[in-house]
Formats: C-alpha cells, sequence, structure tokens
C-alpha cells in the first residue's frame, strides 16, 4: 500500500470488510517492523499528550512569549460551563477545546503535529469531544487516529501539508479532512462516508491562505483551530447523514494542490500578506519585533 | 513518511521549524562536542534572527544545548536552567551568506577544553540539516545513525574503519568523505543502519591517525 489515494484506502477496506484504521494499522506495523500492539501503544501515547495538551490550554492567564496569544480556550470554557453558547455544550466544548491545544503551541506546551504545529488543535478536539459525549471507549479514538493518519498520507504526497507550499488549506484544511475521516470511522460510517466526510472538509477550506502576523503561529491560527475543528464536524454529519460529495475526495485533494501552486508566496507563510499585511497586522509585528524587521511586510 | 510523520512529532510548541527543529540542532551539537558545556556563541541568521524571540528559538536552542529532546516541557524555562547551570551564552543576530533561512551557527566550549563549531538549518517539520563542523563542510540530517571521524589524510583510514563496522556487522547506508587539503585533516561522515555500540565507537577512536570518534543517535 503506498497511500497514493483515498480510493485506493477505501477499496482495500471494502475488499477485506474492515475498517480503514485496521488496514493502516496492519500495513504500518509490517512497515515498520514493530508489533500491531506495539504501533497502537505508540499511537496511544500520543493520544494522552493531546489530552494533556487541552488540560494546559485551560490555565487562566496563559500568554505567549510575543504575548500575542492567551485566553481564549479559557474564554471559551467558561462561556459553556456557564450555559451561554449558542450551539450547546458539545459544540462549545469542541471549540473550547481546539482553542486550548493551539494555545499551549503558542506558548510553548507540549503538543502533538497533526499534522503540524500550527493546526495541532483540531484533531485532539475533535476526537476527544466526541469520546466524551458518546462514551466511545479510547481504544476506538486511538484506532481512527490510524485513519486519519491516513488520509493525511495521501495529502501529504499528493499536494502538501505545510503552509508554506499550500496555504492554511494545507495546515487546517488537512487537519479537518483527517479529523472528519476519524469521526466518521468512530462513529460507525461506512468506508465511503468516511471519503466524502474528508472530501467535504477539504471543499469547504479549499482556497485558505497562510498568514500569520509577524511570522508567528498565533494570529490567525488559533482562531482557525476552532474553525477547523468546527468544519470537521460539518463533514462528518453531512456524510454520516449519507450526503456525498460531487466530487470525489482524491480530486478536491488535486485541486488542493493546484489551488496553492497559484497562490502568490504572499500567502504562504511569509507574512507578508493577507492579515500580516493589514495595518494592525503590521502593527502587532511592530510590537513584537521591533520597526528593523517589521518595516511593512512587503503589500500585496 | 509513517503515521507518526502525520500525527506527530510529539514537540513543544510553538513551530516545528523555529522551536523543534532548533532544538535538536542544539542538541546535534553538544552530541559533537562530547563533553559537558560551558560556554556557547549563538549566531542566529536569515528568519531565525529576525523571529527567534517570538518563536522560543533561542530557548530551543539552549534546551538542545543541555540535552533536552524537542518534546521536553523544560525547554521552555531553558534560559533559566541554563543560568542555573553556570553555562555562559550569547545570542547574535547575524547574516550568514548563501545560507538556508532559518541556519544557527554554535560555537561550543566544553568543560574539558575542547571546542566545536557548528552550523545547521532546521529545513521544515522538525528536520534538520547540518551544513558545517568546524571548517568543514557536511550535509548531515541526523535522520539515520550518524559516525563522525575526523583524522589525518593518510592512506588506508576508510579501509580501517569500514572494516570494523563490516565486522561487527553494521550497514553503511551513506559515506562521506571531506578534505580540506591533502594531507591535511579529513573527516568521514558515515550514517549506517541500526545502532552503533559505545565499544565499536571507542576501537574506531583509538585507532592510528584517527583524531576522535563520535556516534550520534538517529532522530526518533
Ligand atoms: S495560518 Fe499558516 S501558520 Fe497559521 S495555522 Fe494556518 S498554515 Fe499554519
Amino acid at each position: 500500500m503506498k497511500y497514493d489515494s483515498v480510493a485506493e484506502l477505501c477499496a482495500l477496506a471494502k475488499e477485506k470488510g474492515c475498517l480503514i484504521s485496521d488496514i493502516v494499522i496492519t500495513e504500518q506495523a509490517k512497515a515498520q517492523e514493530v508489533t500491531e500492539e506495539a504501533l497502537v501503544e505508540r499511537m496511544e501515547k500520543s493520544f494522552a499528550v493531546m489530552e494533556e495538551s487541552v488540560a494546559s490550554g485551560f490555565e487562566e492567564g496563559l500568554v505567549s512569549a510575543s504575548g500575542l496569544t492567551g485566553g481564549a480556550a479559557y474564554k471559551m470554557k467558561q462561556a459553556v460551563d456557564e450555559g451561554k453558547t449558542i450551539c450547546g455544550k458539545f459544540f462549545g466544548e469542541a471549540l473550547a477545546k481546539a482553542l486550548a491545544v493551539s494555545e499551549t503551541n503558542a506558548c510553548m506546551g507540549k503538543i502533538v503535529a497533526a499534522p503540524t504545529a500550527g493546526s495541532c488543535g483540531i484533531l485532539p478536539a475533535a476526537l476527544l469531544t466526541l469520546m466524551e459525549e458518546k462514551q466511545l471507549p479510547r481504544q476506538t479514538m486511538v484506532r481512527a487516529l490510524f485513519t486519519a493518519s491516513a488520509v493525511g498520507m495521501v495529502i501529504a504526497k499528493n499536494a502538501s501539508i505545510a503552509g508554506a507550499e499550500g496555504g492554511c488549506q494545507a495546515e487546517c484544511g488537512s487537519a479537518s479532512a483527517m479529523a472528519a475521516a476519524a469521526l466518521v470511522e468512530a462513529c460507525g460510517g461506512t468506508v465511503d462516508m468516511v471519503s466524502h466526510a474528508c472530501a467535504i472538509a477539504i471543499k469547504n477550506i479549499l482556497g485558505l491562505v497562510c498568514d500569520p502576523v509577524a511570522g508567528l503561529v498565533e494570529i490567525p491560527c488559533t482562531k482557525r483551530n476552532a474553525a477547523g475543528v468546527a468544519n470537521a464536524f460539518v463533514a462528518a454529519e453531512l456524510a454520516l447523514a449519507g450526503i456525498e460529495s460531487a466530487i470525489p475526495a482524491d480530486e478536491v485533494i488535486w485541486a488542493m494542490k493546484k489551488v496553492g501552486d497559484s497562490m502568490s508566496a504572499a500567502l504562504k507563510e511569509t507574512a507578508e500578506g493577507g492579515l500580516a499585511a493589514t495595518p494592525t497586522g503590521k502593527r502587532l509585528c511592530r510590537r513584537v519585533f521591533g520597526e528593523r524587521t517589521c518595516n511593512g511586510g512587503k503589500e500585496l | 513518511m509513517d503515521v507518526f510523520d502525520i500525527v506527530g512529532p510529539i514537540m513543544v510548541g510553538p513551530s516545528s521549524s523555529h522551536t523543534a527543529g532548533a532544538a535538536r540542532i542544539g542538541k546535534f551539537a553538544l552530541t559533537i562536542l562530547g563533553q559537558p558545556l560551558q560556554a556557547a556563541k549563538i549566531y542566529f541568521s536569515g528568519s531565525f534572527a529576525k523571529t527567534y524571540r517570538g518563536h522560543g528559538t533561542d530557548k530551543a536552542i539552549i534546551g538542545g544545548l543541555l540535552g533536552m529532546d524537542t518534546d521536553d516541557i523544560r525547554i521552555r524555562n531553558s534560559l533559566k536552567l541554563a543560568k542555573e547551570k553556570g553555562l555562559q551564552f550569547q545570542f547574535f543576530e547575524t547574516e550568514i551568506d548563501n545560507a538556508h533561512p532559518n541556519t544557527v551557527q554554535l560555537e561550543l566550549a566544553g568543560t574539558e577544553g575542547k571546542t566545536v563549531v557548528v552550523q545547521g538549518a532546521s529545513v521544515g517539520g522538525g528536520n534538520i540539516l547540518i551544513t558545517k563542523i568546524d571548517d568543514t563542510e557536511v550535509s548531515i540530517t541526523g535522520k539515520a545513525t550518524t559516525l563522525i571521524v575526523p583524522h589525518k589524510d593518510v592512506p588506508g583510514m576508510i579501509s580501517d574503519v569500514t572494516n570494523i563496522l563490516a565486522r561487527r556487522g553494521v550497514n553503511i547506508g551513506r559515506f562521506e568523505l571531506k578534505r580540506s587539503q591533502k594531507g591535511g585533516t579529513a573527516v568521514m561522515i558515515i550514517e549506517v543502519d541500526g545502532t552503533v555500540d559505545a565499544e565499536v565507537n571507542e576501537m574506531i577512536a583509538h585507532f592510528p591517525n584517527v583524531i576522535d570518534s563520535t556516534v550520534i543517535a538517529a532522530i526518533g
């Protein structure tokens, strides 16, 4: 198995009558020359780090070294606990967790890149919120992480998972697609539903640029993690309801690659375009790094 | 690429290139020094020079120089820890010609008198490339176990070293020989599969005309 396409993953799973995670676990154990138990155990450790990264993000008074980030997860969590959210507790929890992990990252806490540090809040927020809400076994979530990884590998092969290469669609988009796939599998959706969820998640975020203020993984990254987990739930819900993506997942990934290629360099992590180039973005950059480094950021 | 490249690495934030990669370069350099560190001069170039404070690149480098891995939460307080340990360190912003945007040069002095200069770049996703050791240009990714063997440029050195590896069943994946001038000092850079025992390393280090031998464990 070469992780060349989502279609290949689905075909193999259907042929064997098993989940995508089952075939990925078998294949990866072979490739890495370890037992399946050892492989799953290693993923369990990553899952535990994800849980810790949520908890540390809820600490009061968290601030990043630049001073640009901190406290959003805490506020969101308070709103949830006080029953003030519009979309209910479940959804508020998901947003709060995504913010928490992302803020942990910005504040030099320990995280699991998934697939990158910038987009590290989406996958843990999706899985942990679902696990708590539906009282699903831990093992189901850990195994679903292999399905997420397989989707990530296909995207990395055929498009990109780096903001510098493909814009934020490659980071938060990929993370959303990975999370959507994992959610559908964990909820008992079919293999085809997994594929549609991936496609829908990327479609919804196609074209998103990477424009971090001052070049730091903070603004807008933290909020895009919240948006990313919301998008993952949107895609998973639609797919689980039996709604199909007219464009198949592999073609959506292809489109994402093409869109990334045609994005100007200013919109790919150079902090020269988008939000980074706004008057406020530039002012914040000067506040952190001083005049010399932030002489404006080139205009678009 | 495997599943843990996608869901992973486990690392201290905020940036795989500006934090995780920097810690790896620091730790790599410490291993080459091969003795406890006493003083370090750190020259940031390119994007590192511009943004190192915001990304915590300074803390990550010092963490690495204290032997910490990319997921070591103590990186956050590494500057303080280093001061408590009596480590002398200074940061400089510079521009190294033709270097990758995320490049750092480390001038290290050990407690037992050894000094070494290591230059490396963080090339994305936490991956690194060591580009210079003292005056020798190299290209080491650290993905495999790497043996670095500076030696006198005399006949028979390569066969001496590779023979012992062969006898110990160590398979070489990549071999590179670098020398500054004929008859001067040369360096063998040998990437191998699996690991190399300390004992084998000792044997190589004690060969006549070998100046030193260092094994650097593969980045997990
Ligand atoms: S804006 Fe750029 S740095 Fe921030 S999460 Fe998106 S891709 Fe990563």
